[in-house]
């Protein structure tokens, strides 16, 4: 019988929160009629076991030592060993710096097609069809496969983990294969960064080409600080400008953010800029355009003047304290 | 050391929302009025990240390749501006809306007949469709590594050295030639062209290859061929719940949006 197969990643000797999302997604297209759900994780058998307590029916553990280096070129001879023992026709991947890597070269090896960061997935008539952003978000596209397997990766936070249920049981199996090694990994460094980290930040404020000069920069920041939880970004138009270092840019060629609230300070809203925060949990818009697209996706929004708003909106904040 | 880049033509992600359409029964989208396409700006990074290595080692060639419309010259033309030496554009009326699998599969065959290479660089992906699969796909098909969402690249002994970016950091990895990279925004600022070597670019050579020329067959390209279907493409309803913030001078309006925002428990 067909069925999914979910690549699951594991993390500190467990499993990554997204393995937890991709398993409740391959488990509501079971209940379509995708079939059984096997996953597949690099790592030991309790990994194993713990990614059928999330939903999946068997597991595979691939175990080789090779596997260590993580590039997708080794795990692939490994996760295509599950495809074929499963007889998975579709293959579920995290939109990670694995599943970026490692879904393609899978699809490719197979001659068959791979859809990125998909937010919706169901079964139709037997297939997958998946719906996925386009064009920086302004358009929607829905995909399907002729061939198998039909491989796509989800996007983080658009599907719901099941809770872990330990009397779930099923079947581990080992696989020991391990692709060729040519990239030789010479060392991993994790990120750092003095102050609030703009990816972190649960406030961003951010300026566009709207605030007409550099030094409204300076107000943005004012407000930031009052707001004592906040970073400031900008567009790329404002980076462009030099009016804000690049590597602070929110968009598509910039950075990705999702803070619980996004002050975006004369921001027209093209896509290239909402491609960077449309996670963005609560929008505010302070813009002279009442029809500006940020407004239109915004909570709150002033139609006004920042020059004016943003002293006003400092002063005030202070005064709640 | 020989280098093939290759970069994409796609519609300005700098386009207002408001001008973006799509036409939903032909799943295309609709040029907007008055605004150009322009290079794919992850592009730029990837022809700047061949010219310093080539200047670096001294010597070898930048071969610019570009599948798309006639318009796409343009973006050959860019690459060339900034000092690469050569261009190919593959042009057919066949390549019209094929998916990533049938791109990569055309790429590769038109580097196997640009034929000598050491490095092939991309962008990390291209702001359209921006599933940054193509670079994977050509390396799979060619059987050469891959290494994406480069930051910074140096020669090494006789392969190259790779900064990528990860999701929560950075990988340096090493990795023998010929080799695929994909490059990423954080590589730094590509060079700007100077109007001399625009003009210089005009008299570089560009030749367009079909897909009989790489060697394709009808089966291989074509929208009908597609491994994986568009079923579907359209504008997303946008629900607009904006509350616009009332309030008699500006001074009033931001006033009461703190209060708001603290009444939310947002601030």
């Amino acid at each position: 019988m067909p069925g999914i197969l979910v690549v699951a990643e594991p993390l500190e000797g467990s499993l990554s929160g997204v393995s937890h999302e991709l398993l409740g997604a391959a488990r509501q297209l079971s209940a379509q009629g995708g079939g059984p759900v096997a996953a597949f994780i690099a790592g030991s058998e309790a990994q194993a076991k713990e990614t059928i307590a999330y939903g999946a029916d068997s597991a595979f553990a691939a175990t080789n030592p090779a596997l260590a280096a993580g590039t997708a070129e080794v795990l692939l001879p490994a996760v295509q060993a599950a495809i074929a023992q499963s007889g998975a026709e579709i293959v579920l991947l995290a939109q990670s710096s694995l599943g970026r890597d490692l879904g393609p070269a899978l699809a490719f090896a197979n001659k068959t097609g791979v859809a990125m960061d998909c937010v919706e997935l169901k079964i139709e008539g037997g297939r997958l069809r998946v719906t996925r952003a386009a064009y920086g978000g302004n358009a929607r596209a829905e995909h399907t496969w002729r061939g198998n397997p039909q491989v796509a990766t989800i996007k983080a936070k658009s599907f719901d983990p099941l809770a872990a249920d330990a009397s779930r049981s099923g079947a581990v199996t080992t696989i020991d294969a391990a692709g060729e090694a040519r990239i030789k990994v010479l060392g991993i460094e994790k990120a750092t960064s003095t102050g609030i980290k703009l990816e972190d930040a649960a406030i961003v404020v951010s300026g566009g080409r709207g605030l007409g000069d550099q030094s409204a920069f300076q107000l943005l920041e004012q407000l930031a600080s009052a707001l004592k939880v906040a970073a400031v970004g900008a567009s790329r138009a404002a980076c462009d400008l030099g009016w804000w270092p690049p590597a602070q840019q929110v968009g598509l060629t910039g950075k990705n953010v999702s803070p619980n609230l996004y002050i975006a300070v004369a921001i027209s809203g093209a896509s290239q800029h909402m491609a960077g925060m449309s996670g963005s949990k609560n929008i505010v818009a302070i813009n002279k355009d009442a029809d500006a697209n940020m407004v239109k996706v915004s909570k709150f929004a002033i139609v006004d003047d920042y020059r004016k708003v943003v002293p006003a909106l400092i002063e005030e904040i202070k005064k709640l304290g | 050391m020989n280098i093939i880049v290759c970069v994409k033509q796609i519609p300005d992600p700098e386009t207002p929302a408001s001008s973006f359409r799509v036409d939903e029964a032909a799943k295309k989208v609709i040029p907007a009025q008055g605004i150009a396409p322009v290079v794919n700006p992850y592009d730029p990074q990837a022809t700047e990240a061949a010219l310093r290595l080539k200047d670096a080692d001294g010597g070898g060639k930048v071969t610019v390749i570009s599948l798309g419309p006639d318009s796409a010259r343009d973006a050959i033309k860019h690459a060339l501006a900034m000092g690469a030496d050569e261009g190919v554009l593959l042009n057919d009326p066949a390549f019209a809306d094929i998916d990533n699998f049938q791109t990569a599969n055309a790429i590769a065959k038109a580097i196997q007949k640009v034929g000598e290479f050491d490095l092939i660089l991309m962008g990390r992906a291209s702001a359209d469709w921006d599933m940054g699969v193509v670079p994977t796909g050509v390396g799979q098909l060619l059987g050469v590594p891959v290494v994406t969402v480069a930051k910074a690249i140096e020669k090494s002994g006789a392969g190259i050295k790779v900064e990528r970016v990860l999701d929560d950091g950075f990988q340096s990895v090493e990795v023998s030639l010929p080799a695929i990279v994909s490059v990423s925004n954080e590589f730094g600022e590509p060079r700007y062209p100077q109007l001399r070597q625009i003009m210089l670019a005009a008299k570089k050579t560009v030749q367009v290859w079909s897909a009989a020329d790489i060697g394709l067959d009808a089966a291989d390209v074509g929208a009908a061929n597609r491994v994986m279907p568009l079923e579907a493409l359209y504008v997303p309803k946008v629900e607009s719940n904006v509350e616009i913030i009332e309030g008699d001078t500006p001074e009033d309006k931001a006033r009461n949006l703190a209060q708001k925002l603290r009444a939310a428990k947002l601030i």
